[in-house]
């Protein structure tokens, strides 16, 4: 950077002005390009805020949002959504036995019911949720705990998974399958959806578990090892992940629907952003076009209450929904977008008043004299 | 080049060489003629300029952080976040780092493969420049460049004189003359030089470049050598056929190289700034750091030990406050992004762009000396657009430094005073053709052969110390030591008395057809003591005469008593042409006989012999002699004023830039000058002149003028506050005396002395001379050494904090221009040593006012720009990791895909605001030159300071609250419309993303006050890149290739085709601009600044005229139109200068009022004074009453 102010160039006498001893000729104009670039002449739009594009730009944003909003709004209104805490914090509580006696290592399931009665039917299709609060999925140990060579089916990945599975890593001497700490703390409660009809017998709904994971991740991102023949050969020589009960290979009966393409699995290694989320369980579809998806009556949700959350007052749902256009319940779209084009509007409006009462430039030509 | 070496030994005492034999001196291990200014070569390029650039603390700082980012349980961004910038950044700099050196390689090889003639073995062989040794004996032609520093052995002109051109090395024009030792120069042909072996013994090499002593011993003799016996490299041979020369430093030795030290680095007050605020978000950074780690603390504590089950702590990590530590760091490495790595580079290449723009201006080239404007160096373009104080040299700055012999009196008869040229070719072959005389009946009274107009002429052309350098017949160029000289020697020359050649001892003229040669007797040469010279001549009769010229005070006293009247009349003479701002000189002879000259001669001799007090013998002498003088006349030049200096001058003075003159030249003519350029008016209530000689006068000068200045400002805002602003004295309470001097608004103008400077300058009086200058509007120094106008520019800067800006032409201005905090030399005058001091350079001083008011406030307004911009941007990316921490456990977790956040500063929004802060103009060039008052903002400082840059913070930290909030809030219920949840980490990194490079966008686009075809192209390709980029990151096909380093597989496709995500983003968007948008509004609306009336009426008018088709079709016709011709001729036709600064003085009335008006009516309480912009000027009061009529009727026919 510190150059040293000595140029062979001005010893040389070849300085501008110095040299110019010679004709008109000899020596080159050094005049600079006139070109718009170099003149900085470049055509130029120059937009300048002024009462005639910024009142109007806000009153347009305040028209264009508020029927926005109020659109989202009344379609939010229209989804129906029913959601069950099953934790079982209080005493009271029907899952109460089950949170306070859980051990990992228990091999008789611990199951509890609870019922409830949906007031409106569902029409078209439901889709059932189960949502955790106070689970850090966006930790940052968390999220990266995991190899998703191995996951993508990556048959030395599969044996020699990644630093970033630690602890989760290994098992004694054999690699774990799925590594990492998020593929082990997988959600592994069972929910069932009974429909008590008026006799009182209780019908099992129909759960439908494929189609609830993104299709990049089911087709592209997840794949099992060597194929798909048999997974209890391609998985060979690994271990079950500590939490859980079965190997990866018995996830699931449906070949389609087991090892590390199993939706179950791939939801839950989606990680959330925030530590209260949902995720998708099932769907439940619907039937006929003139019976609701669920009538309105009473239900029992049947739990198998697999899955700790306690220990770190952590809380478990089952939520039902339905879906329009723009997804599921969200009152707050349609009443930020209601606020925020009523706020426009209203600016619009005081700034006019201000700019009429206060304006201080007159609309001509000169600079006011 | 290759070929040079460094080995540098550790300390030369002295300096051993032996005439022609090359093994001798290599014992000494002397440094060869090889020079070597470039840095690098290929092999240590590398190694050499990374270790250099991790000397800047930014890029140590970011290694750093890629050595921490190794860690793994620190490591919360992948390394390739840091290493990708940063080798960016790396790189560039070693590519400018690289051509750099390239051409310094270039320019070394041409110079060191330079010919010249060596005399090895007895044969002149020719060497290259890098192939001559200390000890070489070398011939040198006319017109050579000198190789290395000679000893002078001897030369074809008779007494071994040579005569040498120094301008490369000191500036200076006039040619010197060096002479060989006497037993040297008799050594004169080839074959005896190679046999001659002297030894010289010197000083070591140094920098002092008129001095040097040593000896040569030869044949058992001693030879005492000193600076006239010497030949320094860069010096150029001239009217001397042939010389040779001993070469005693070569190379780096040598004192051209030993003075090229590296320059003082300065640096803008924005770079200050800008790294004092980069230290704050330093400290903000740890801040953040401690908050989060604390957290981090809290939440492993209450939390994470909990949760274990699921994520238990590293074995290594295993207890919470260790976690804490790491977790700092971690955030650390997140945050790092607030002080961007790319912003010092960034602001290098905006300020690259705007010194080409400097050097592209056509407007600042002057094709009278083919030079165009030149910024020497690349740091200090947004400084330009802050000036505060001009300090300026007079002569070749804003005078032409060429003087023109305009009238003269003869014996009581002055001429001058004529209609028309005269044309002197039919009276005279060798007149100069440049030379103009506008009255004839001066040339009559010589056709007519009157005898003191010939003797008037004749003394012109004998006394006196110029060269003349006849190329061919009649072809005379002259050499002067000064302009004045060269003038009235050129005077005689056309009106036949031309002088031809001299040497030593004689001096032929032609004397109205007839060459005549005199005899040179003696020289009494002129010193500032003596303030005369003399020559002491005989003609070829035989007759003596003495002829004298010389400051009239000095001269008028040394005439014979019998010149009584016509000393009168000539002295009223002198005093008028003095009033005209001319330059005068009174001419006297003596006639001398035989005997008179004998006897003095003797008396010479003894003191020229003295050995002590020689100087004051001599002077003795010469006063002895210059007695009883005969008045001939008296001579007036004309020291002609560059153009458009007053125009310049005026339109600086309406920018609030005070200007002061440092000249070296006394009082009067500095006084004229200053009245001919306009500084100085007759409107002024009163020029203070300061000219005491010890320091209680000057001090009691200083506090007289303080004093009155006081008492006539008071007057005059009594006067005004009564009527315009008498209601602000009832708010505000008058201030209070201490400060009363700042708020003196008068046209007050100072004069001071160098001897009263001297005083002033001292430590007890600085406070009291700045505090009264700083008051004046105008202050000229005259007499100050070039030291002093260095102290005077230090003063400035001490006392108060402005910039300061100093412009010179010849090396006595080099001081000033290097301690100025812009130094701004004027090429192609004098010699080039201001130039090569200076950071700017270009050939006229009005050239300055597009400079500073135009390319000096636009790089300043789009410095400003660029850092509110840059800052905002960066906190608005960063922050969202800072609200995530709290939803995160504070575990140091990236809201964003880890590609995004390397590319985010270096591709997604780089170059929008690279090309805002390249190409954004508020108001056209013309506009700025128009209104100057635009300037005022740069230098109140206003754009940029710690303000606005918690403002921009402030900013940055909403938008990243509404960029984390908003989709928080929205996606943490939301669903896709198949049912999936948007609430998984990819989704709401992509959201988030999207939303903030969309913001960014946005908000460029509102800065962005002047659109060019670039930054369409920028904005909208850095919007399509992000989605281009994003849509290939998370494809599948990379996701196949590396599964582990693209996780976001398939996120942007299936993000982005939700309604709700994008509702989302508009929703964030919106909350983010329309406060903006509404705050900048009400801004324009109701407080406008200058620029932005400037820019409104800009749009009014070519509204109208497209309306009316006068100039349909381009949109910015206007300017195009007024950008044809130069502004210089626009403000010459006096008209638009007038009109423009009236109607800007009514503006400011006007417009401030009205707005004080409004508010006080509304809230009384909160009226603030209204900024010094808007202080309305005086005669505004007249203006109201009076419209600018050109600008009003422009309107009136419009509507």
């Amino acid at each position: 950077m510190m150059a040293s102010s000595y140029n062979a160039k001005e010893e040389d006498g070849h300085h501008p002005g110095a040299s110019n001893n010679g004709g008109p000729g000899v020596v080159k104009s050094k005049k600079p390009d006139n070109t718009a670039f170099k003149q900085q002449r470049l055509p130029a739009w120059q937009p300048i805020l002024t009462a005639g594009t910024v009142l109007p730009a806000f009153f347009v944003i305040g028209l264009i949002f508020i029927p926005i909003g109020i659109g989202l709004y009344v379609t939010s209104n229209n989804i129906k959504e029913y959601e069950i805490d099953y934790t079982g914090a209080d005493p009271g509580d029907e899952c109460y036995n089950c949170s306070q006696n859980f051990t990992w290592n228990s091999t008789t399931p611990c199951v509890c019911s609870v019922p409830f009665t949906l007031t409106q039917p569902f029409e078209s299709n439901v889709f059932m949720y189960y949502g955790l609060s106070n689970f850090y999925q966006n930790h940052r140990r968390y999220v990266k705990s995991r190899d998703d060579s191995q996951l993508n089916g990556d048959s030395s990945a599969l044996m020699n998974p990644s630093k970033e599975c630690e602890p989760y890593r290994t098992s004694g001497a054999q690699p774990i399958a799925p590594c990492g700490a998020i593929a082990n703390s997988l959600f592994n409660d069972t929910l069932e959806l009974y429909y008590i009809d008026s006799n009182g017998t209780s019908n099992a709904v129909p759960l439908v578990k494929k189609g609830i994971a993104w299709w990049t991740d089911k087709h592209v991102k997840f794949r099992n090892p060597g194929g798909n023949d048999n997974l209890t050969i391609a998985f060979q020589g690994t271990s079950k992940p500590v939490n859980w009960r079965k190997p990866v290979f018995e996830m699931d009966t449906d070949p389609e629907n087991n090892g590390f393409i199993n939706e179950d699995f791939i939801v839950w290694m989606r990680t959330a952003a925030l530590p209260t989320f949902r995720k998708l369980y099932r769907i439940i579809q619907k039937k006929s076009s003139s019976t609701p998806t669920l009538a309105s009556g009473n239900y029992v949700l049947n739990i198998t209450y697999n899955y700790p959350v306690r220990s770190f007052d952590g809380r478990k749902r089952m939520i039902l929904s339905t879906i329009s256009w723009m997804g599921g319940k969200n009152p707050f779209l349609g009443i930020a977008y209601i606020t925020v084009g009523s706020i426009c509007f209203f600016l619009g409006v005081v700034l006019l008043i201000i700019h009429h009462k206060y304006d201080t430039r007159n609309n001509s030509a000169d600079i006011p004299g | 080049a290759s070929q040079c070496c460094r080995n540098r030994k550790p300390h030369e005492e002295e300096r051993r060489v032996r005439a022609n034999d090359r093994e001798y001196n290599e014992k000494f291990q002397y440094a060869s003629n090889c020079i070597m200014t470039s840095k690098y070569n290929i092999v240590t390029f590398l190694p050499v300029n990374l270790f250099e650039q991790f000397q800047e603390v930014a890029n140590t700082y970011f290694l750093f952080l890629l050595i921490l980012q190794l860690i793994p349980q620190i490591s919360s961004l992948s390394w390739f976040t840091t290493i990708v910038p940063l080798a960016l950044v790396l790189s560039i700099t070693a590519v400018k780092d690289a051509t750099d050196d390239y051409f310094r390689h270039k320019s070394d090889n041409q110079v060191n493969n330079r010919q010249s003639q060596v005399l090895i073995r007895g044969l002149l062989q020719n060497e290259k420049w890098m192939n001559v040794r200390v000890g070489d004996i070398i011939k040198l032609e006319n017109k050579q460049f000198v190789a290395a520093d000679l000893l002078l052995l001897s030369s074809s002109e008779p007494h071994g004189l040579c005569y040498i051109e120094t301008a490369e090395l000191d500036g200076e024009t006039n040619m010197k003359v060096r002479q060989s030792v006497s037993v040297t120069n008799e050594l004169a042909d080839q074959n005896n030089l190679a046999s001659f072996d002297g030894e010289v013994v010197c000083e070591p090499p140094n920098n002092k470049l008129d001095r040097f002593c040593g000896t040569l011993y030869w044949r058992d003799k001693k030879y005492t050598l000193t600076n006239q016996n010497m030949l320094l490299r860069g010096c150029v041979l001239r009217n001397t056929e042939t010389c040779y020369g001993l070469v005693i430093f070569a190379g780096p030795d040598t004192k051209l190289m030993q003075n090229s030290g590296s320059t003082k680095f300065k640096r803008t007050s924005i770079d200050r700034l800008m790294n004092t605020l980069v230290l704050w978000i330093f400290g903000f950074l740890v801040c953040m750091g401690v908050i989060l780690a604390v957290g981090n603390a809290v939440w492993e504590r209450e939390v994470g030990s909990l949760f274990q089950s699921y994520l238990p702590w590293d074995p290594s990590v295993d207890n919470f406050l260790f976690s804490a530590f790491l977790s700092f760091w971690s955030y650390v490495i997140i945050l790092n992004t607030v002080v961007p790595i790319s912003l010092y580079v960034s602001v290098e290449v905006i300020r690259l762009g705007h010194s080409y723009f400097i050097n592209w201006d056509q407007e600042m080239f002057c094709s009278q000396c083919n030079t165009a404007a030149e910024a020497r160096t690349t740091t200090l373009n947004e400084e330009l657009g802050q000036v505060e104080y001009i300090f300026s040299d007079k002569t070749g700055t804003l005078t032409q430094n060429i003087m023109t012999f305009n009238k003269c009196s003869i014996n009581g008869q002055t001429y001058g005073e004529g209609p028309d040229p005269l044309d002197f070719t039919p009276f005279n072959p060798l007149a100069d053709p440049d030379f103009c005389f506008y009255d004839d009946t001066l040339l009559e009274s010589v056709k007519v052969g009157d005898a003191h107009t010939h003797k008037f002429f004749r003394l012109l052309s004998l006394c006196h110390t110029v060269m003349s350098e006849e190329k061919s017949e009649g072809e005379l160029v002259y050499k002067a030591q000064s302009p004045d000289e060269g003038a009235l020697v050129t005077a005689a020359r056309n009106f036949g008395f031309v002088f031809r050649s001299r040497t030593p001892g004689t001096i032929t003229t032609t004397e109205m057809g007839r060459p005549v040669t005199y005899t040179l007797l003696a020289i009494l040469d002129f010193n500032n003591i003596r303030k005369r010279m003399s020559v002491i001549v005989r003609d070829p009769e035989g007759r003596i005469c003495l002829y004298c010229k010389g400051a009239d005070t000095v001269l008028l006293e040394r005439l014979h008593p019998c010149e009584q009247e016509l000393m009168n009349v000539t002295s009223d003479h002198l005093h008028e042409y003095a009033a005209d701002g001319l330059r005068t000189l009174a001419l006297a002879y003596r006639d001398l006989s035989e005997d008179e000259w004998e006897a003095w001669s003797e008396s010479y001799c003894c003191a020229d012999k003295a050995t002590s007090c020689r100087e004051d013998r001599l002077a003795a002498a010469y006063e002895h002699i210059e007695q009883d003088m005969m008045l001939l006349g008296a001579t007036a030049i004309e020291d002609k004023l560059q153009e458009g200096v007053p125009e310049t001058i005026a339109v600086l003075s309406l920018a609030n830039i005070k200007i002061w003159v440092l000249t070296g030249d006394k009082q009067e003519t500095a006084v004229n000058i200053g009245y001919s350029c306009k500084m100085l008016t007759d409107d002024m209530p009163e020029v203070f002149i300061i000219s005491g000689n010890t320091v209680h006068s000057v001090r009691q000068e200083l506090r007289r003028a303080r004093e009155r200045m006081i008492e006539l400002s008071r007057t005059r805002e009594g006067g005004k506050e009564e009527g315009i602003e008498g209601w602000k004295q009832l708010q505000c309470p008058p201030p209070p005396p201490s400060n009363l001097m700042d708020n003196i608004s008068g046209e007050f103008a100072l004069v001071i002395n160098g001897h009263s400077l001297a005083h002033a300058l001292e430590a007890d009086m600085e406070t009291e001379f700045v505090s009264t200058a700083c008051a004046c509007k105008a202050v000229i120094c005259c007499r100050v050494t070039p030291l002093q106008k260095a102290q005077v520019v230090e003063l400035i800067k001490k006392h108060k904090k402005a910039v300061t800006l100093a412009i010179g032409d010849g090396a006595n201005d080099v001081s000033m221009i290097k301690s100025a905090h812009i130094g701004v030399g004027i090429s192609g005058q004098e010699g080039i040593q201001a130039v090569l001091a200076s950071d700017y350079s270009f050939s006229q001083f009005r050239f300055l006012q597009r400079l500073l008011l135009v390319h000096g406030r636009w790089s300043y307004l789009r410095m400003c720009r660029f850092l509110c911009y840059f800052f905002y941007k960066n906190f608005a990316f960063t922050m969202v990791h800072f609200w995530f921490g709290f939803f995160c456990g504070f575990s140091a977790q990236t809201v964003y895909d880890q590609y995004f956040i390397t590319l985010y500063n270096i591709v997604y929004t780089s170059l929008p605001v690279l090309a805002m802060g390249i190409f954004d103009q508020d108001v056209p060039d013309q506009r700025s030159l128009e209104y100057p008052k635009l300037y005022e903002p740069g230098q109140l400082n206003l754009l940029f300071n710690k303000r606005e840059f918690f403002i921009c913070i402030a900013q940055g930290i909403y938008t990243s609250v509404v960029l984390f909030f908003v989709p928080c809030a929205v996606l943490s219920d939301a669903t896709q419309s198949t049912g999936e949840p948007l609430a998984d980490y990819q989704t709401f990194a992509v959201t988030t993303a999207t939303a903030l490079v969309i913001v960014v966008s946005v908000q460029i686009a509102l800065d962005t006050g002047f659109w060019t075809v670039i930054n369409h192209v920028f904005v909208w390709g850095s919007l399509g890149s992000y989605f281009s980029i994003m849509l290939a990151l998370h494809s599948q096909t990379l996701f196949l290739i590396f599964p582990n380093q693209f996780h976001f597989v398939g996120s942007a496709q299936s993000t982005l085709l939700q309604p709700v995500v994008w509702l989302t983003i508009a929703l964030a968007t919106t909350i983010c601009i329309v406060p903006v948008l509404a705050f900048r509004f009400l801004k324009v609306d109701l407080k406008p600044q200058l620029s932005d009336t400037v820019r409104y009426t800009q749009l009014v008018r070519q509204k109208k005229h497209g309306r009316l088709g006068a100039r349909g079709g381009s949109r910015r016709s206007g300017y195009a139109f007024a950008h044809q011709e130069g502004f210089g001729e626009l403000i010459t036709s006096g008209k638009n200068m007038r009109l423009s600064s009236l109607a800007l003085a009514s503006f400011a009335s006007r417009h401030s009022s009205g707005w004080i008006d409004t508010l006080r009516r509304k809230k009384p309480t909160h009226v603030q004074t209204p900024p010094r912009g808007s202080v309305p000027l005086e005669g505004s009061g007249c203006c109201i009453q009076q419209p600018p009529p050109a600008l009003c009727s422009y309107g009136n026919q419009t509507e």
